[in-house]
């Protein structure tokens, strides 16, 4: 099927895409995890709903797949475009899709609170698959609020849907296997790149060593020294960076850094820095929920408490893909799978959806193999998770490493206290962009496992919506009675 | 067994202030608080510090806290973000313009002469973007907003300075009397005073409970949204007169949007949950009052664990079954402009059995004889 003919076949689902009140099953997010899980439950004679806020399906990995400028298969690479047929399964599943639907909020109740074409709705289902996937990790150096410093994936996101490479000098610095498919990309795409500060701690491949027989068997290892290779061979790449500062006055000028055993700092000029560390859960939704979430040593991030099928604390609430704990695009798929099949099985009671179930929980191991490796391998240095002195850790509120420290001394023992004290994490990104940072500098300060310090209570709505959209809301007689004294 | 001349059971706004008078007053008191200091209500209220509208019972209490507010650094040691830019509330239409004329004449009847009438072209002055159809307001001019954490907090850091011992995450959990002395057995071991100050907020009503003396009184989420900056439009603090609003903006442009709207909360687990609905008609409101405010972005809302007496005013005073035990709590969501005066009073009471201001309307055995205030509001 040709880009064009998908693009057709996701108008005509988009078509008529009135919210209806009550849902079986609401998906969000159009990921693989989303489209998979949604598909399947069409499938499977449920009303379902995938309620996505891009304006085409795929998702960050897939993004633009049924619409990219970029026809040539070879610049992003055949796993990227493996994303069409997962599309094509989905919009022709019978589920409906609605992009351009912003999620702001969830209940406990599964009432879903959708942004859409500037008015809002509450939608009710019965059972809530949050698929949102992953972020970037927070990448704090000095000097990452400048200009001309971006993340990978905002990078990446700009080839996928634009067809735009940066412009000028450009350097990537970074760790995980992400960066080097970006590299990848973006040098298909005739981008020049000047080199890559790879801050993989070399103090990772003792730890990473346990889990490489696993890795060898898995998909990853031929691909990822094929990517390798074909980077390495094009652009020079300096091994054990332990420091990086972007310079400049108003705009990216340069980049200082400085490996491990040599204090000597160099610099790079150059026009663009894309930052990179690797991908973290988007836990936002599911923790405004209260959903129950833990700290993962191995991936330095929180991760939602699901069980083998995706279920979380929350009765009937669902979490599929990278947003689970992150494992890949195609373990995405399996994910979705599962908890597709075990929800159908749940509403249907129908034994063919629990022999899928077990298809799908077997597919789903072999995937998740050599991700141990991955893990332990790229996990990024402390010095770049923890910043220092003037490094600003939240970007909505220019509050500084040296900020946080100093509240943790006066007595400010969490997260949410250092919203109060320093108004960190308060801004429109909700701690997206910070939140992560905060825990473990605070950790770091009183010398406590980042999982006691907890994260930012999340609250709705998870993304901005006007006055005007709130006020649109449904009115009920309670409201309308309310007395109370002000 | 950590021993204490008066144990305060919460470390809230209100707990935090009477360790603070108590230590003052040569006391040395222990606050015991289940969470953090300033986990509730008291650290995530509006911060509205209004004796606007009061209820007449606790006009005189709100009077002379606003005198504490307006030294809140002599108090404390901290300006607590106190901005003293009044509280207006707004009359929609003639009708409500009367009501709030009728109000002013009844205080001053009864010698208080804070709540003063302007018309339209003041309140033009005063509130530049009001919509067209407001015909005149009512307004403090003292009055204004704190930050309610930083607030708090500046209670519990100079009571520490005067030696108040703060235990947090210590739950209290049964209170028995020894010999004279109130032990207070709690989840991080037991302590014991000849005094016990009951400051627990929403969780206030479970202590009188089992001292003998239940209360009507519910847990709730009082609900509050707030904004991504937008240009500076508004100083004062503004309310309504026919429907709950209380809307203000603050000086980095972010503006908040409540008005006692309740969400649900659950005691046990501190979790709330917000009534889209609800936060709704406030939404609506805002726009109303103020036609700009429609394109502004809620980017949070939120709602703090707050007790409701069934009949709106506090519990203030000693409790009617147990000798030494003394209630501040119920505070129905105006409690945080009397934090200031009500640690004062509880502490003249723990130390003296007696209070200077009218506190009667206050007592937990309204409750019982027969004795509740007569609703003493015109308008609300």
């Amino acid at each position: 099927m040709s880009g064009a003919e998908v693009r057709r076949e996701y108008d005509a689902a988009v078509v008529g895409a009135n919210l209806r009140d009550e849902y079986d099953v609401a998906v969000v997010g159009a990921g693989p995890a989303g489209l998979a899980a949604a598909a399947r439950c069409a499938r499977a004679g449920l009303a379902t709903v995938l309620l996505d806020e891009q304006a085409a399906p795929g998702g960050q990995i897939y993004r633009a797949v049924t619409e990219s400028p970029l026809r040539d298969p070879a610049i992003l690479g055949a796993d990227y475009w493996a994303g069409e047929a997962i599309t094509r399964d989905f919009l022709g599943s019978g589920a409906q899709y609605v992009a351009g639907a912003t999620v702001w909020s969830l209940t406990p109740e599964l009432e879903i609170g959708v942004s859409l074409g500037g008015g809002s709705k509450l939608v009710q289902a019965r059972r809530v698959v949050i698929a949102t996937g992953a972020l970037e990790r927070p990448f704090p150096i000095p000097g990452w609020t400048l200009p001309g410093v971006m993340t990978a994936g905002a990078a990446q996101t700009m080839l996928k849907s634009s067809a735009i490479v940066p412009d000028g000098r450009t350097v990537l610095a970074g760790t995980g296997p992400l960066l080097w498919l970006l590299a990848w990309q973006l040098l298909n795409a005739g981008c020049k790149i000047e080199a890559i500060l790879d801050t993989t701690p070399a103090a990772n491949r003792s730890g990473a060593w346990r889990h490489v027989a696993d890795f060898i068997r898995s998909p990853y290892f031929l691909k990822g020294l094929k990517l390798l290779w074909a980077v390495r061979r094009r652009v020079a790449v300096i091994g054990n960076v332990t420091a990086i500062r972007a310079e400049g006055d108003g705009r990216l000028a340069g980049v200082t850094y400085s490996v491990e055993g040599s204090g000597i700092p160099i610099r790079l000029a150059a026009d663009n820095l894309l930052l990179h560390q690797g991908v973290v859960p988007n836990v936002n939704l599911a923790m405004s929920v209260g959903v129950e979430h833990r700290w993962s040593d191995v991936q330095a991030c929180w991760t939602p408490v699901v069980d083998a099928h995706g279920a979380t604390s929350i009765a009937g609430l669902f979490i599929a893909g990278d947003g689970a704990g992150i494992a890949g695009a195609e373990a995405a798929v399996s994910r979705g799978a599962v908890t597709a099949a075990h929800i159908a099985h749940e509403l249907k009671s129908d034994a063919a959806h629990a022999d899928a179930r077990q298809a799908a929980l077997a597919a789903l191991e072999r995937e998740s193999r050599g991700r141990g490796f991955l893990d332990h391998f790229y996990l990024p240095a402390k010095a770049f998770r923890v910043p220092t002195g003037d490094t600003i850790v939240c970007r909505c509120e220019e509050v500084t490493a040296r900020q946080v420290v100093e509240a943790v001394a006066l007595g400010c023992p969490g997260p949410n206290q250092m919203k109060s004290f320093l108004r960190c994490g308060m801004g429109p990104c909700q701690g997206r962009l910070c939140g992560l940072t905060v825990t473990e500098v605070i950790a770091d300060a009183r010398g406590i496992a980042p999982g006691e310090i907890g994260y930012f209570r999340i609250r709705p709505p998870v993304k901005p919506i006007t006055v005007a959209e709130l006020a649109a809301l449904p009115k009920s007689e309670a409201a309308v009675k309310a007395v109370v004294r002000v | 067994m950590h021993s204490a001349d008066v144990i305060v059971i919460g470390g809230g706004l209100h707990g935090c202030s009477a360790a603070l008078h108590l230590a003052r007053a040569g006391a040395k008191p222990i606050v015991l608080e289940k969470d953090h200091v300033a986990r509730h209500a008291s650290g995530v209220n509006a911060g509205g510090v209004r004796s606007l509208g009061r209820h007449l019972a606790e006009v005189p209490l709100s009077v002379a806290s606003l005198a504490l507010w307006q030294r809140i650094d002599d108090l404390v040691g901290d300006p607590c973000g106190f901005e003293s830019a009044g509280q207006i509330k707004v009359a929609e239409n003639e009708a409500e313009l009367d009501l709030l004329r009728a109000r002013v004449a009844q205080l001053q009847a009864l010698g208080f002469d804070h709540e003063e009438i302007i018309g339209r072209d003041e309140m033009r002055e005063q509130l530049p973007a009001l919509a067209p159809h407001c015909v005149g307001a009512v307004i403090c001019r003292d009055d204004g907003a704190a930050l309610p954490f930083r607030t708090t907090l500046a209670f519990k850091r100079k009571g520490e300075s005067l030696g108040v011992r703060f235990f947090e995450g210590t739950r209290a959990d049964s209170l028995t009397r020894v010999d004279g002395v109130w032990r207070v057995a709690t989840s991080a071991g037991t302590f014991e005073a000849p005094a016990v100050v009951n400051a627990a907020g929403a969780w206030a009503g479970r202590i009188a409970e089992q001292l003998g003396e239940p209360v009507p009184m519910v847990a709730t989420g009082l609900m509050l949204a707030i904004t991504a900056p937008v240009a500076n439009f508004v100083r004062p603090v503004v309310g309504a007169t026919g429907r709950p609003l209380s809307f203000k903006q603050y000086g980095n442009g972010t503006v908040m949007i409540g008005g006692g709207q309740r969400g649900r909360a659950e005691l046990d687990t501190n979790r709330t949950v917000l009534d889209y609905d609800k936060l709704a008609f406030n939404a609506r409101t805002a726009i109303d009052l103020f036609p700009r405010m429609r394109d502004a972005e809620i980017v949070r809302a939120w709602a703090g664990i707050e007790g409701m007496m069934a009949d709106d005013i506090p519990v203030i005073g000693p409790s009617s079954t147990s000798p030494g035990v003394w209630h501040a709590f119920g505070f129905s969501a105006h409690g945080f402009q009397l934090g200031p005066i009500v640690g004062a009073i509880v502490a003249e009471l723990v130390t003296t059995g007696r209070a200077r201001l009218p506190i009667e309307p206050f007592s937990i055995e309204r409750f019982t004889v027969g004795t509740l205030a007569r609703p003493g509001q015109l308008v609300r």
